[in-house]
């Protein structure tokens, strides 16, 4: 992890995306988009609804097609890239026939990875983050802040080398998001994974952020890559920090002149 | 809302309730059995009012003795016998061929819409219709009762296993393949468990249709044993009560193999409706 504070021009870039097309029956949603994600960094998608903002991390996660352009991770092309992705309601993507811990060797197990080895992967990720969790249960017995913890270290235990998360508190109640909050800022902070987190909430998008990027209505192009780089581990108080409230009201301001446009 | 507003209005009434509570049923757990007490009773009312002569209706009690009677010193065993093991046939046959086939096609859709209407079709038309047809080509043997109850199976299973998969969760075959899995592995290991709960109600509608259309078949086509034979010959040689147990004992058969599945299934698919 980067120590010294990095000045805006030198973020080393690690997902990039050229001229990217992308349209829904007919309607353009994406038009020769360009994007520079940085490496090592937490990124927050941040926009009107409708922009895409779910769309556009799927495309880069090979989950849903695009129409042209080209998406490289790591100076790859995207399919070749290792890629951990947490989706928004971790009911529908979780395996409920599997117990907990097969669910998060999953993706050990579809790269032929030995048994123990798999075990012992999923018992150094749960010391690094201090997670205890009764993994001999059924996915479907746990509460659903621990079902989506569950879905945080499937997409973890495979060492990717892009993190991305599609709104993942948007199916919790506050006190879970508060958790899984500290949990995925202790995931960053352990491994300086680059990370890239969708949110519907400016707050939570600029409390977790090192870089808020900012998207338009459509057709989307990027407002504005906003940097926050308060250091970690930051806590709840900092949302009275004046260069936090400062943070949020310049996004805030920026959202609402792209409302009115 | 009238309660509502009461209850707003006059909070001391609310010590009325354990009043209340001494109307309640005794007891939950006697609710199912008022139903057969019921009908065994309006059944008894009807012989005892010669409103049937009891040469159409026994008594419910003289038709359970004969029951109990032809289970244990008679031929009613060897019937109850026949026409299991020619249902689990059909059934096994059905389910083996089915549920692969109907897999396969829900996981390729371009097949499947090309099958669809046949599919459909034979579905839909009463498998009973086909009879002559089975006899035509099977003869009067026994193989063609379990192969036209089979061929019922067969439709049924395909059906609902093809459904199966084809309503898999796009969410879990994507979280499966962004995790890196091939094709064969997310069949395997996401479609094939999402498949599990509609196929299960293909298998137990499944083996209600085998026992109907054994049933029928044991009446129409040329048997010796089994119960659709024994209700048809009580019939015409007027052995009422033979008739009348045999009809009880067909039900019976039904039930217990609709509860087997059920516990089958909460057993083996335990995550479906959680």
């Amino acid at each position: 992890m980067m120590t010294a504070p990095v000045p805006p021009a030198v973020d080393e870039p690690f997902v990039t995306v050229r001229g990217l097309d992308k349209a829904f029956g007919g309607q353009p949603v994406y038009q020769n988009f360009n994007l520079d994600l940085p490496r090592g960094k937490m990124t927050t998608v941040f926009g009107p609804n409708g922009c895409g903002k779910s769309t556009l991390i799927n495309m880069m996660a090979g989950l849903i097609p695009f129409d042209a352009g080209r998406v490289e991770i790591g100076g790859k092309d995207f399919r070749a890239a290792r890629i951990g992705y947490v989706f928004q309601n971790y009911r529908d993507s979780l395996f409920p026939w599997m117990r907990a811990l097969e669910n998060i060797e999953y993706p050990l197990s579809v790269r032929g990875v030995p048994r123990a080895q798999q075990r012992e992967r999923v018992d150094k990720l749960l010391a690094a983050f201090e997670i205890k969790l009764d993994l001999k249960r059924h996915t479907y017995e746990l509460s659903g802040g621990q079902q989506q913890l569950v879905a945080i270290l499937r997409a973890l235990v495979a060492e990717p080398e892009v993190l991305f998360l599609d709104e993942p508190f948007s199916a919790l109640d506050y006190e879970m998001t508060l958790y899984i909050r500290d949990k995925l800022q202790t995931v960053f902070l352990e491994t300086g994974l680059t990370t890239v987190v969708v949110s519907h909430d400016l707050e939570e998008a600029v409390y977790l952020a090192d870089r808020v990027l900012l998207l338009s209505k459509r057709p989307t192009r990027v407002v504005e890559m906003i940097h926050y780089d308060t250091p970690r581990p930051r806590t709840t108080e900092i949302m009275s920090d004046p260069e936090f409230v400062r943070t949020k009201a310049h996004a805030l301001q920026l959202f609402r002149a792209e409302m009115a446009r | 809302m009238t309660t509502l507003e009461r209850s707003a209005s006059e909070p001391i009434a609310v010590p009325a309730l354990p009043i209340a509570k001494k109307f309640r049923f005794p007891t939950n757990a006697l609710l199912p059995v008022i139903g057969p007490i019921a009908f065994i009773g309006v059944w008894y009312a009807i012989c005892a009012a010669h409103v049937v002569r009891p040469v159409l209706l026994p008594t419910p009690f003289v038709t359970l003795a004969f029951l109990v009677d032809s289970l244990i010193h008679g031929t009613m065993m060897q019937d109850v016998l026949a026409t299991l093991t020619r249902t689990l046939e059909a059934f096994a046959i059905g389910a083996v061929v089915g549920v692969p086939l109907g897999v396969a096609l829900g996981a390729n859709l371009r097949l499947y819409r090309s099958v669809e209407f046949l599919v459909d079709f034979f579905r839909s038309m009463p498998a009973s219709a086909l009879i002559p047809l089975f006899i035509l080509f099977f003869g009067i043997a026994d193989v063609n009762k379990v192969a036209i109850a089979g061929f019922s199976v067969f439709l049924i299973v395909v059906f609902n296993s093809a459904y199966g998969v084809m309503n898999a969760r796009k969410s879990r075959v994507l979280a499966a393949k962004v995790m890196g899995a091939s094709s064969f592995q997310i069949f395997r290991d996401v479609l094939l468990f999402e498949s599990l709960p509609q196929t299960f109600i293909g298998l137990r509608n499944g083996i209600s249709t085998a026992l109907v259309i054994v049933v029928v078949a044991e009446m129409f086509i040329g048997s010796e044993h089994g119960l659709g034979h024994r209700i048809i010959e009580g019939e015409q040689v007027l052995h009422v009560a033979d008739m009348y147990a045999s009809i009880i004992v067909a039900g019976i058969i039904g039930y217990l193999l609709n509860v087997i599945f059920m516990l089958l299934d909460s057993r083996l698919i335990h995550w479906n409706g959680k």
